[in-house]
């Protein structure tokens, strides 16, 4: 077939694209000039902006909290879930599944929207509770889903193996089980506090005063077009602890992964 | 019978979880639209249809119909770009896809707030792509590069194409390319062998990739509200406006509603496909 350069083009065109706004995003974080139209100097003064503002301080408080709670929670729930999913088959389990999947595909607005109408109809507070406990919903699938790749490869005869061994269950589970499914566990648990650190549409709408998460105050900045300067140094530095998060765990599950067989 | 209370206990945290937080205030949408408001901003007593009947005023059949549009558009393009990237990845060394792909997908361990953020600031009045357009007299100093459909546009494209290259990736990978090589050696035209062998071979992949795209997009809230101007106003700011600013909680369930319809409309035409193409297949 003759190779057409079309998609040669294409393919450099599109990285362009989406570097380019990081790239200059990154730049005009040290630039003295206010819209970044043009350089005019290098300057800290961005960063020692942030380092000053209280509130950005107080929100990134709220969000390791709320990533924190809802990391713990949705990964225990995430676990047994696919443990079930993977061992029980029936009516019950088709239903699960399907209530597992759904929420990977809802649109995030649906979701805040109607997690925001189920807390007004019953009476519950908006606060970081409300937060947490929808954190927890959208995060229990991914885990699932992590968590249940791992299983699949798990070769059941060795809990059997055990068992003759002489071990009970909670030693068969605790000892050959869990281990076996560690990695896939601390995987689902990163991914469940990255999303939960990283969303703003869901936390926007069950949010009550003085529970504004990170995300949320980076919103409201970035609407009013205040600070952008500030903002952009602040992605910056959350850039940075982003790529040194998921570089070293991509490092860690390399390494993990030459080991075994 | 101890098994199966075993089996039950697993299952039931998760199960319990989602249906208390996700299925009951899913179905709860639905019901609230039928309630009437009270001026506390909460959800009053009784049951009336006059929120579905303000749903007729002329204002939102034009932001469900530009909802529509801009969704359209954004999988369009994002198909369109989607397959020669993809192409391209599929077709290089293994170890250039490995590094391809990564390229791809590093750009979106950025918050996503962030990377709607650096948009705005380029295409800001002050920004630079305004600058380098005046600078080389593609556009005068009162042209607006932001707040319109225009930018909305871009940036939804720039959001979600990876969700489009990643499944159109997995079916071009999979393709056996000695079939185009076999319709050329038929006869056939580059042309008729893309339009006749390659599209309808990966068509799995596409189908995956426009709902990929499209759900999303129809769900779109940050990005018409941070780049886009009253002229752009999609469903999402409108759910977000009655939910917040205005406090009308019945009439934003009302307009959740409605997407939730238009959200699930395209998975069940894509599942009916699928199943009309299986039993079509011997």
């Amino acid at each position: 077939m003759k190779r057409s350069r079309l998609p040669a083009v294409t393919l450099v065109l599109v990285m362009v694209f989406f570097y380019l706004p990081i790239i200059i995003l990154v730049v005009n974080s040290f630039n003295e000039h206010k819209y970044g139209s043009a350089w005019s100097g290098f300057t800290l003064e961005w960063y020692v902006h942030l380092w000053k503002d209280a509130d950005i301080w107080h929100a990134l408080r709220n969000s390791l909290l709320v990533a924190s709670v809802s990391t713990v929670v949705s990964t225990v729930l995430g676990t047994v879930a696919a443990y079930a999913l993977d061992r029980v088959h029936g009516k019950l389990q088709k239903f699960h599944n399907g209530l597992i999947y759904m929420p990977l595909v809802m649109p995030d607005l649906l979701m805040g929207m109607s997690l925001l109408l189920f807390f007004v109809a019953v009476g519950f507070k908006l606060g970081l509770a409300s937060i947490c406990v929808a954190h927890i919903t959208f995060c229990i699938s991914y885990v699932a889903m992590v968590v249940l790749a791992r299983l699949q490869d798990f070769d059941f005869s060795m809990m059997e193996a055990a068992y003759d061994l002489g071990a009970n269950s909670w030693t068969a589970t605790t000892r050959v089980l869990l281990p076996a499914l560690a990695p896939g566990i601390a995987a689902g648990a990163l991914l469940a506090f990255t999303l939960s650190i990283d969303d703003f549409v869901i936390t926007f709408f069950v949010a009550g005063p003085g529970s504004n998460t990170l995300p949320v105050v980076i919103y409201s900045m970035m609407k009013h077009s205040r600070f952008m300067p500030v903002i952009n140094a602040l992605s910056t530095l959350l850039l940075v602890v982003t790529f040194v998060a998921v570089g070293s765990s991509q490092l860690i599950n390399n390494k993990k992964g030459t080991d075994l067989p | 019978m101890l098994r199966r209370l075993k089996e039950w206990l697993l299952s039931i945290p998760s199960l319990a979880w989602l249906v208390f937080f996700f299925l009951l205030p899913t179905l709860m949408v639905f019901v609230i639209a039928f309630k009437p408001a009270n001026l506390l901003g909460d959800i009053g007593e009784g049951w009336t249809l006059s929120t579905w009947v303000e749903l007729g005023n002329p204002n939102y059949p034009a932001i469900v119909w530009r909802t529509l549009r801009l969704s359209f558009y954004c999988t369009a393009v994002c198909i369109l770009l989607g397959i020669p990237f993809s192409y391209c990845i599929a077709r290089a060394s293994e170890k250039c896809q490995r590094w391809l792909l990564m390229l791809v997908i590093i750009p979106f361990w950025t918050n996503f707030l962030i990377r709607v953020f650096a948009w705005k600031a380029i295409l800001h009045p002050e920004g630079i792509l305004k600058h380098v357009l005046v600078s080389v007299g593609l556009a005068t100093p009162d042209t607006m590069l932001l707040y319109n459909e225009g930018a909305v546009l871009l940036v939804m494209v720039y959001t979600y194409l990876p969700f489009a290259i990643m499944p159109l990736y997995a079916a071009i990978e999979k393709f056996d390319f000695s079939l185009i090589d076999a319709a050329l050696d038929l006869g056939s035209t580059v042309a008729t062998a893309f339009r006749r062998v390659f599209v309808p071979g990966i068509r799995r992949g596409i189908q995956t990739a426009i709902l990929m795209v499209l759900i999303p997009a129809l769900g779109s809230y940050v990005i018409p509200d941070i780049l886009g101007g009253p002229t752009s106003e999609m469903l999402g700011n409108k759910i977000a406006q009655r939910a917040s600013t205005d406090r009308n909680l019945p009439h934003a369930a009302a307009l959740s509603a409605l997407l939730c319809l238009g959200v699930m409309l395209p998975m069940l035409v894509s599942t009916l496909v699928l199943r009309r193409k299986k039993r079509g297949e011997p």
